[in-house]
């Protein structure tokens, strides 16, 4: 098992500094923006994804916690079933232009799941995606709006995300496994 | 639902402090909660509590179960188990079929094993099954590969019940750890209270029971010392002094022909919660009923709709707790 650091602190904050930039370029009047951060680590980058626009247009903008864990294909065929946290959501999400948060894009299943999760709470405007890492390998026809940085990596390697508010440490690595069970 | 919803929500945003995981949960089967672990009953609060945002919103549905089909089989009457049962089902969109034996082949004679058997060909994933014989959902898992919930046999076991009325003092209490609860009433045929008895004193609380002692299960006046958190008080005063929690339970009338009672007068004289017993527990204390209620027999009117009442939010928590049962059950393996 080898270790590569992909992303140090610093590159996690100008990163993500940038990402809120094309955000606020992007959707001309924010007054309709909400971030909703995918539990477990996409809701520490929404969250401070919404304290840099805030920063940079004194505005505040309103952050959901979105769990996926009922929205899931693949229940049964888990061997460790996910344990469903709350969904939070503090506005009604209609006519809004959502920002859907993660931290890695993967397979896309995550997002397809976040989606018709957004869509059972009502009917946003728009849904946009941005993540702090890609890594390719897509299973479904999903595209992020924002993007950290693109990783290429293999299936057999795995890319371990870590942010001080759940892990005590802000970093991004690669992790080469050979032979190593195929996540997600 | 809505004003009370809005106190048990935990801080916005934040993350449990405790890692859990769903390899906590053992069960393939809900029998009774003699065989939980405070770790498991934590689970089932923790999914509960992400059940419930979903019960809050304007379309209380989720894709979860698609595809599954949940049996209710039922032996019994029954309004808010049943149903409760039926919603958390179709809140998750499994198919529900309901059966009851009083309308099925059973009045033709078909034995227990048999109809069962029936519902598994039929391609039942969960049976959730009210029985008057004490056991024999336990019959039903020896015979059976699909998951057996227990909702109720005879005067044995009522664990999803007991989980509901845990889960709704847990949401107003904080914890359970070191509460006292006291039940009151027609314990020797309640399966909520054995159930219970089971479930507070795993989460740590300490269990008074107050009735007559023709009242208390055979042999339980003699052994209570084996289960020290459990005491047993026949003066409803003394029982509930200091009291935290309070179950009243239904005094099952059609049970009372064996003479364990001189009269239900005497028995409202004794027993009744009303307003001026309800003063001798903690001001803050909670009063649960599991339902039906026998209204001016074991509890007083102005006691059941009292603000310390909390009996219509455990039917509303029922739904919730029992999402969460029906989710930890299909993830699960035999």
């Amino acid at each position: 098992m080898s270790k590569k650091i992909i992303m140090t602190p610093e590159d996690i904050r100008q990163t993500l500094a940038r990402i809120a930039h094309e955000i606020i370029e992007r959707n001309k009047t924010i007054e309709h923006l909400i971030l909703v951060g995918m539990r477990t680590r996409g809701l520490p980058l929404a969250k401070r994804l919404a304290a840099y626009i805030e920063d940079f247009e004194k505005l505040k903008i309103p952050v959901g916690a979105l769990d996926i864990s009922l929205y899931r294909d693949d229940l049964t065929s888990l061997n460790l079933q996910p344990v469903v946290k709350r969904t939070d959501i503090p506005v009604n999400i209609d006519d809004k232009a959502i920002v859907l948060v993660d931290d890695v894009l993967y397979t896309g299943r995550s997002t397809r799941a976040a989606m018709d999760a957004l869509i059972d709470l009502g009917r946003p405007q728009s849904i946009q995606l941005a993540v702090l890492v890609d890594r390719g390998h897509r299973e479904l026809p999903i595209r992020a709006n924002y993007v950290g940085k693109n990783i290429p990596s293999s299936r057999h390697e795995e890319i371990q995300v870590q942010l001080e508010e759940t892990d005590g440490i802000d970093e991004v690595a690669i992790i080469s496994m050979p032979a190593a069970k195929e996540r997600q | 639902m809505r004003t009370t919803q809005r106190k048990d929500e935990p801080t916005l945003l934040m993350e449990p402090k405790a890692a859990v995981t769903t390899s906590a949960w053992q069960h393939h089967h809900i029998l009774d909660l003699d065989d939980f672990t405070p770790e498991e009953i934590e689970l089932v609060f923790h999914i509960a509590d992400a059940m419930k945002e979903v019960l809050s919103r304007p379309i209380k549905k989720v894709p979860t179960l698609r595809g599954k089909t949940i049996i209710t089989l039922f032996y019994e009457p029954s309004t808010r188990t049943r149903l409760s049962f039926e919603l958390a089902a179709k809140n998750l969109s499994a198919d529900v079929l309901n059966l009851s034996a009083s309308t099925s082949s059973v009045t033709k004679g078909e034995s227990l094993v048999d109809t069962l058997g029936t519902l598994e060909a039929l391609g039942a994933d969960i049976v959730v099954m009210r029985h008057p014989q004490s056991g024999a959902p336990y019959i039903a898992t020896k015979y059976l590969k699909v998951s057996i919930v227990n909702a109720g046999d005879g005067w044995h076991a009522h664990p999803t019940q007991a989980l509901l009325d845990l889960y709704t003092i847990g949401k107003h209490k904080g914890s359970l750890k070191g509460l006292k609860a006291v039940i009151i009433g027609d314990i020797r045929h309640s399966r909520v209270a054995r159930s219970n008895i089971w479930g507070l004193t795993t989460m740590g609380a300490k269990v008074t029971l107050c009735c007559p002692f023709t009242l208390l299960p055979t042999g339980l006046d003699k052994q209570h010392y084996h289960f020290p958190q459990v005491s047993i008080e026949p003066d409803i005063e003394l029982a509930l002094d200091g009291a935290d929690v309070i179950m009243a339970l239904r005094l099952q009338l059609e049970r009372q022909q064996g003479g364990l009672l001189p009269s239900i007068r005497e028995y409202i004289q004794l027993y009744q919660l009303t307003e001026s017993r309800l003063s001798k527990a903690k001001p803050e204390a909670l009063v649960l009923h599991p339902g039906p209620v026998n209204e001016g027999v074991e509890i007083s009117p102005a006691v059941a709709y009292c603000p310390q009442s909390v009996i219509n939010e455990q039917v509303a928590n029922g739904v919730a707790v029992r999402m969460a049962l029906l989710y930890l059950l299909v993830g699960s393996k035999e």
